[in-house]
């Protein structure tokens, strides 16, 4: 069907526009946009201007050197995507991984978890025209990168989690560090929730904004903070718990409202689990070591395997096949923000030129993850 | 689940990768039953991930779908269905109209492995160039610039 026969029986009011991909929210990113005043009518994504063939890359290198290279496409989350690749080269070479790795794996993961977050909040914050938010998150954001400097050596991209376990032990210093860090992040949150959740403009501006429906998020495959906000209870450490996930206790939020602010506020209902996993990690964090002698070139049988973790935007996916050889023969990432990306042209239909930023933001997005 | 599978579609293979990951391999021809099968009987009700695969030595492409369910009791199962074809001419139906969501996913297989999906709503390039005119690159004959 034409756009002018969907859409007006005046094909003269339709403007189309693109959105980015140097627009400062939007990111490396375009967005086309069909336009009637001030509503939005269709909207399509453009992905691929940060693409950099992170798999055809990978069949390159051996498993050890594929770990820097893979943790840049999330910069924000980079232990995360690691976790994945970790447990199934694991996988394949029936690695045994010390279980005060595995915590400290658990640890890493989470505090990755609260740095994305809060990042996704600020400039959430920003979307909807309250500044004190960014400012905020993105101060606070600094303490939990502190910590995961102390664990992993580096503030952005750690490579701390790699096949057989992680690069290092931690610092007995990062204990003590990081139970405060926990204590004083519970009181934050609960500002946020005055300042930022419970704030009737931003309820006005987000309530009702871009809802996506139960049935839709399952349909097209929504995953992470979008499905859970839209009533879908989906979270990889409570359906197929991995590494040390069964020794902790902790839920998995969800709301049913499916809009913008839901998923915003189901980033910080996650944040407030992903700090008890942490306090509890710590307090059991057993003795022994941390990672398994592999060498610089690990010899890995044939097979296949996908693994799969949560990572902040969801389901992080990797199918690896071997075939014996020093690298691997096919890597697939499956990345969070690629399967979320189908719902974008769902919820960019019939609103306000103003809502496409709390939108787009609200899924969650990061080019540089979905491009790979 | 296997079981019922084979029962279903004498014609399949099944193995499983490992607990709670069964790999159905099966034909161009039949993977749209199987995935209705999956869906609409098994409960597995959104896709994960799609992959392509070259197997350049036996001249052959597959297409790996990876497939989730919600159902309380099965979230941990993943379902793989596979389908080998040709390389020369590869031609499958797209999946669609089983799973919504396999849309973008057949985009970046179609791009990157040069696999036809029949019945597609769009496959124009969704993460390559617009005028990228090689061969698609994840295919093994494709070299990267510098290698």
């Amino acid at each position: 069907m034409t756009l002018e026969a969907e859409y007006s029986p005046d094909a003269d009011r339709i403007m189309s526009v693109s959105l980015g991909p140097q627009h400062p929210g939007a990111g490396h990113f375009r967005i086309k946009l069909w336009l009637d005043g001030d509503y939005v009518v269709r909207s399509e994504p453009d992905a691929g201007y940060v693409h950099r063939g992170e798999e055809k890359m990978s069949e390159y290198r051996n498993y050890i050197q594929n770990v820097p290279h893979l943790e840049r496409p999330v910069i924000l989350d980079s232990s995360n995507i690691l976790f994945a690749y970790a447990l199934g080269v694991d996988e394949l070479m029936n690695n045994k991984v010390p279980q005060r790795a595995q915590y400290l794996r658990v640890i890493m993961s989470e505090a990755n978890r609260i740095i994305s977050h809060m990042y996704f909040l600020a400039i959430q914050g920003l979307f909807l025209g309250h500044t004190t938010m960014i400012t905020w998150c993105m101060g606070d954001r600094d303490f939990w990168i502190d910590l995961a400097e102390r664990i992993g050596g580096a503030r952005v991209t750690f490579a701390y989690i790699i096949p057989g376990g992680v690069r290092n032990d931690i610092p007995p210093s990062a204990i003590e560090k990081g139970l405060n860090t926990c204590d004083w992040f519970d009181k934050r949150m609960d500002e946020y929730e005055k300042i930022f959740f419970r704030n009737p403009m931003v309820h006005q501006r987000s309530d009702g904004i871009g809802v996506l429906s139960r049935e839709d998020a399952i349909a097209y495959g929504a995953t992470g903070t979008v499905a859970r906000a839209s009533g879908v209870s989906v979270d990889v450490r409570k359906d197929e718990p991995y590494s040390a996930y069964e020794d902790f206790e902790f839920k998995t939020p969800v709301m049913t409202q499916g809009d913008v602010y839901a998923r915003a506020y189901v980033a910080l209902l996650d944040m407030r689990e992903s700090v008890k996993i942490i306090r509890q990690a710590l307090k059991k964090l057993p003795q022994g070591p941390v990672r398994l002698k592999l060498g610089p070139q690990p010899r890995v049988p044939a097979g296949e395997v996908y693994s799969r973790t949560e990572a902040a935007r969801g389901e992080m996916s990797y199918y690896i096949i071997s075939d014996g050889s020093p690298r691997p023969y096919r890597l697939k990432i499956g990345v969070p923000s690629a399967k979320n990306l189908r719902v974008l042209p769902l919820l960019l239909r019939n609103v306000h030129v103003a809502d496409i930023p709390p939108i787009y933001w609200g899924l969650n997005y990061w080019p540089v993850e979905a491009d790979r | 689940m296997a079981a019922q599978l084979t029962a279903k579609f004498p014609e399949v293979k099944v193995d499983w990768m490992k607990e709670r990951r069964l790999k159905v391999s099966t034909s161009a021809m039949h993977v749209k039953e199987v995935g209705l099968f999956a869906r609409s009987t098994l409960g597995f009700d959104h896709i994960s991930t799609v992959s392509g695969v070259d197997w350049i030595a036996k001249n052959e492409l597959e297409v790996v779908y990876f497939v989730g369910s919600t159902t309380p009791g099965q979230e941990d199962f993943i379902l793989a269905i596979s389908e080998r074809i040709a390389r020369d001419n590869p031609v499958v139906p797209t999946m669609v109209e089983v799973w919504k969501g396999a849309e973008y996913h057949e985009r970046e297989t179609h791009e990157m492995f040069g696999i036809n999906f029949q019945g597609h709503p769009d496959q124009s390039h969704l993460f390559l160039p617009e005028d990228w005119n090689e061969l698609p690159p994840l295919r093994k004959d494709y070299v990267s610039p510098g290698r």
